[in-house]
């Protein structure tokens, strides 16, 4: 008999953290994306993915925390961090 | 694309310096490894039964032994004949490498195991609340080093870890920071290419403990390296290899100023000036001044 | 295969038998010889395993954790100080349920500073959740290794398994000892296979932090595995008795405690002593007896009940005590009784042979002597009261 001992790989998916998203939100505007994927590699939840089309960089909403690190460091000002609820608009 | 190997739904908080390296860091390594975690935030954020965000097989025993933890399993590998295929990483944060797991690390690096030791360096024992640890930077507003009316934060300077680290004549010492993510994957990588013990230090933003907003994480772990109180360096068998050049130093008052660990100092220019020296002379140490402009 | 051996060389060679793939060594006298003789045969191509030099013994057991972690079987030795100092780690192997066998040169602890042996470092170790077998003579030490490695490792149990042997007077006390073959040792013990381990292939968390939504069943589980030990110890011990030719019960041993009056209760080297006591008396007509305790954790309750509850007088031998309280092993064969219609009339608590001292056939005589219908709640044998005179200003 052994209990609670061992965790299943990956489990923490099923804790969405995208509820922890107070304020902001990051919308990504689809307009000047060069596909340095460099918002991928600054986001501590690793929720930005490639899309199937080029320079297409999607957000995991469910997981994104609003920290705002991928809009601050993104080169081509093409995320920006705007009240939950706006991301939708055009 | 390749598969996630640290999934998100992790309880880091936002913005977290040390949740981004660590991300990195599994990154860069690959499926093919195994990872020893001390105790500490990123112990405890990623691994909350009955969830875990990791996705190689990962081991979290005590708080001081993940170096002598990760000697085991990398002797059994060899044991079994499949060390060259797997990689292992011990990893902690600063406390448990540089004061309570400071023996097991020594320990580690001089019998010469084939690991690549990571700390995590927040600079101060975040997970219980922001005490004061051996990596502590001077004059840091903590909860065992508060400011005061007699004390102006810590009083003691960083333990020089990266130094420590190299007198046990490894191959491979670096430091790295979360505001640098290219370059910190470059250097594991590069660790993990090269047989024998290997250490990374990486500064990690923490915005609960460094008192700064979430978004800010990654500019202020940038500001650190600009000032060159935290230099980016890499030693290849006990030479200095490469360092990231600045070009222009940023005055340490621009990174005291973005956090409130460090605000009590700024109406206190003798303790700013104690800590300007400290950047030059790091940039005189390790020839940060770049003779160029950089590019970044 | 016969050898005349000193006990720490014999456990070696045990050791070596049952091919653990990483060894931990830290130097601690009285086990140090065990380590240095495992060396060797690693130096001379006799044992096939990696020898980790640790740099404390917190890291040597947490070397051999991280070695049955990735599914290799793993072997380290150690003493008094110690198992102290890895004491938080015996905590955590046994509650990641990894099949660690560790030998306890049992030795008494600091301050004083004293490297002869009682066994208040084992005994202090009780609550780990670790299986503790303790040996009699360097025979039994032997076997106890073969029967450890594999109670330890048989899939109901993953627990880690302690063979507590007497520092000095069993590691360095020469005997005739007989040393299984590696064919006997194969048939007994198969190579070690894990329920789980570290391995890119199929990775898994082990180690998480668990709340108080989930830690208290960890706690039980290993509860309920320690009590199916008291069921599987005797199994392996009857298996180990088809292939060995000895015979041991695993749990207790009673010797010639059938009509006895008299009874000490004992672990440990100092049951031989006994042993040949209770020949000398009875041969005298006087009723006395041994209860041997083999196995202290798991507790064997039930045998203990069975043994004594018809002996009028039970006196209970301690080599360590729970200082400000009851005497370890007397405290709970005194438990075993409460509320029983059948007991002992009187449960009698001595204290001997701490830091080394040694306990004599005289000290043993005066024990059955002391054996009176009063109780007696915690008798220190062999006191020097002379000593107890030091005064300091």
């Amino acid at each position: 008999m052994f209990g609670p001992l061992i965790v299943k790989p990956g489990s923490s998916r099923k804790n969405k953290t995208g509820s922890w998203r107070t304020e902001l939100t990051p919308k990504f505007l689809k307009k000047n994306c060069t596909g340095c994927k460099l918002c991928m590699s600054v986001c501590p939840e690793g929720c930005i993915t490639e899309g199937s089309e080029k320079n297409q960089l999607i957000c995991d909403y469910e997981y994104c925390k609003g920290c705002g690190a991928c809009a601050l460091v993104c080169p081509k000002g093409e995320i920006s961090m705007v009240k939950e609820g706006e991301k939708e608009n055009k | 694309m390749s598969k996630i190997l640290f999934a998100p739904g992790h309880t880091a908080c936002a913005g977290c310096g040390q949740s981004l390296a660590a991300r990195l860091v599994i990154d860069a390594s690959g499926p093919n490894t195994i990872v020893v975690n001390n105790t500490g935030c990123l112990e405890v954020f990623s691994t909350k039964y009955p969830e875990s965000a990791w996705e190689i097989p990962w081991i979290h025993s005590l708080f001081e032994n993940a170096a002598a933890v990760a000697s085991g399993v990398e002797a059994a590998l060899k044991y079994l004949g499949k060390k060259d295929t797997i990689n292992v990483i011990a990893q902690g944060g600063d406390g448990g490498t540089a004061d309570i797991g400071l023996q097991a690390l020594s320990g580690m690096l001089e019998r010469g195991h084939d690991i690549l030791y990571v700390c995590y360096d927040n600079e101060a024992y975040m997970n219980t609340g922001i005490q004061r640890s051996g990596l502590t930077p001077f004059d840091a507003n903590t909860t065992t080093s508060p400011m005061g009316k007699q004390s102006s934060g810590n009083i003691r300077f960083k333990k020089p870890m990266p130094e420590i680290v190299l007198a046990h004549g490894i191959p491979y010492v670096a430091t790295a920071s979360s505001g640098f993510p290219q370059d910190l994957q470059r250097k594991v990588k590069k660790a993990h290419s090269i047989k024998g013990p290997k250490y990374i230090q990486i500064h990690a933003a923490c915005p609960l403990g460094w008192r700064h907003a979430a978004q800010d994480a990654l500019g202020i772990a940038k500001l650190a390296v600009e000032t060159g109180l935290y230099p980016l360096i890499e030693y290849e068998n006990g030479k200095l290899v490469g360092v990231r050049k600045i070009s222009q130093p940023k005055p340490v008052e621009e990174y005291l100023k973005a956090q409130g660990r460090f605000k009590h100092l700024l109406h206190n220019p003798q303790e700013v000036k104690k800590i300007q020296e400290i950047a030059d002379k790091n940039i005189e140490k390790y020839g940060l001044k770049a003779a160029s402009p950089e590019v970044s | 295969m016969k050898q005349f051996l000193e006990g720490s060389f014999a456990v070696a060679e045990i050791v070596k038998l049952c091919k653990p793939g990483v060894i931990s060594a830290y130097p601690i006298t009285p086990q140090t010889h065990i380590v240095e003789e495992l060396a060797q045969m690693v130096a001379d191509g006799e044992l096939d395993s990696q020898f980790v030099n640790v740099e404390s013994e917190h890291s040597a057991a947490s070397v051999v954790l991280g070695a049955v972690a990735t599914g290799v079987r793993a072997y380290t030795a150690t003493s008094s100080q110690g198992l102290l100092y890895m004491g938080e780690v015996l905590f955590n192997i046994a509650g990641l349920r990894l099949p660690v066998i560790l030998t306890c040169a049992n030795r008494a602890i600091s301050a004083p500073i004293n490297i002869w042996n009682d066994h208040q470092d084992s005994v202090s170790m009780r609550d780990t959740g670790w299986i503790q077998l303790f040996a009699e003579d360097n025979q039994e030490v032997v076997d106890l290794h073969l029967i450890a490695y594999k109670l330890g490792e048989d899939k109901s149990m993953m627990l880690p398994v302690m063979v507590c042997m007497d520092g000095f007077i069993l590691t360095h006390g020469i005997e005739t000892v007989d040393i299984p073959t590696q064919e006997e040792v194969n048939k007994f013990l198969p190579p070690y296979s894990p329920l789980y381990k570290l391995d890119p292939a199929n990775p898994l968390t082990l180690g998480p932090l668990v709340d108080p939504e989930a830690y208290m069943e960890t706690r039980y589980a290993i509860q309920e595995t320690l009590k199916d030990a008291l069921k599987l110890i005797p199994q392996i011990t009857a298996d180990f008795a088809k292939i060995f030719g000895r015979h041991y019960n695993g749990l207790v041993e009673g010797y010639r405690i059938k009509d006895a009056e008299r009874v000490i209760v004992a672990m440990g080297s100092v049951c031989g002593t006994i042993k040949d006591v209770v020949d000398e008396l009875r041969a005298k007509g006087k009723k006395v007896g041994l209860l041997k305790i083999t196995s202290y954790r798991p507790f064997p309750q039930q045998e203990i009940y069975e043994a004594l509850k018809n002996v009028a007088k039970v006196g209970v031998l301690d080599r360590a005590l729970s200082l400000g309280s009851y005497a370890p092993l007397a405290g709970e064969i005194k438990a075993v009784f409460f509320g029983k219609k059948k007991k002992p009339q009187i449960i009698s608590s001595f204290i001997a042979g701490l830091g080394g001292r040694d306990i004599t056939k005289n000290s043993i005589k005066e024990i059955f002597r002391l054996l009176t219908a009063k109780e007696k709640a915690c008798e220190f044998i062999d006191l020097k009261p002379e000593l107890l005179k030091e005064k300091y200003e």
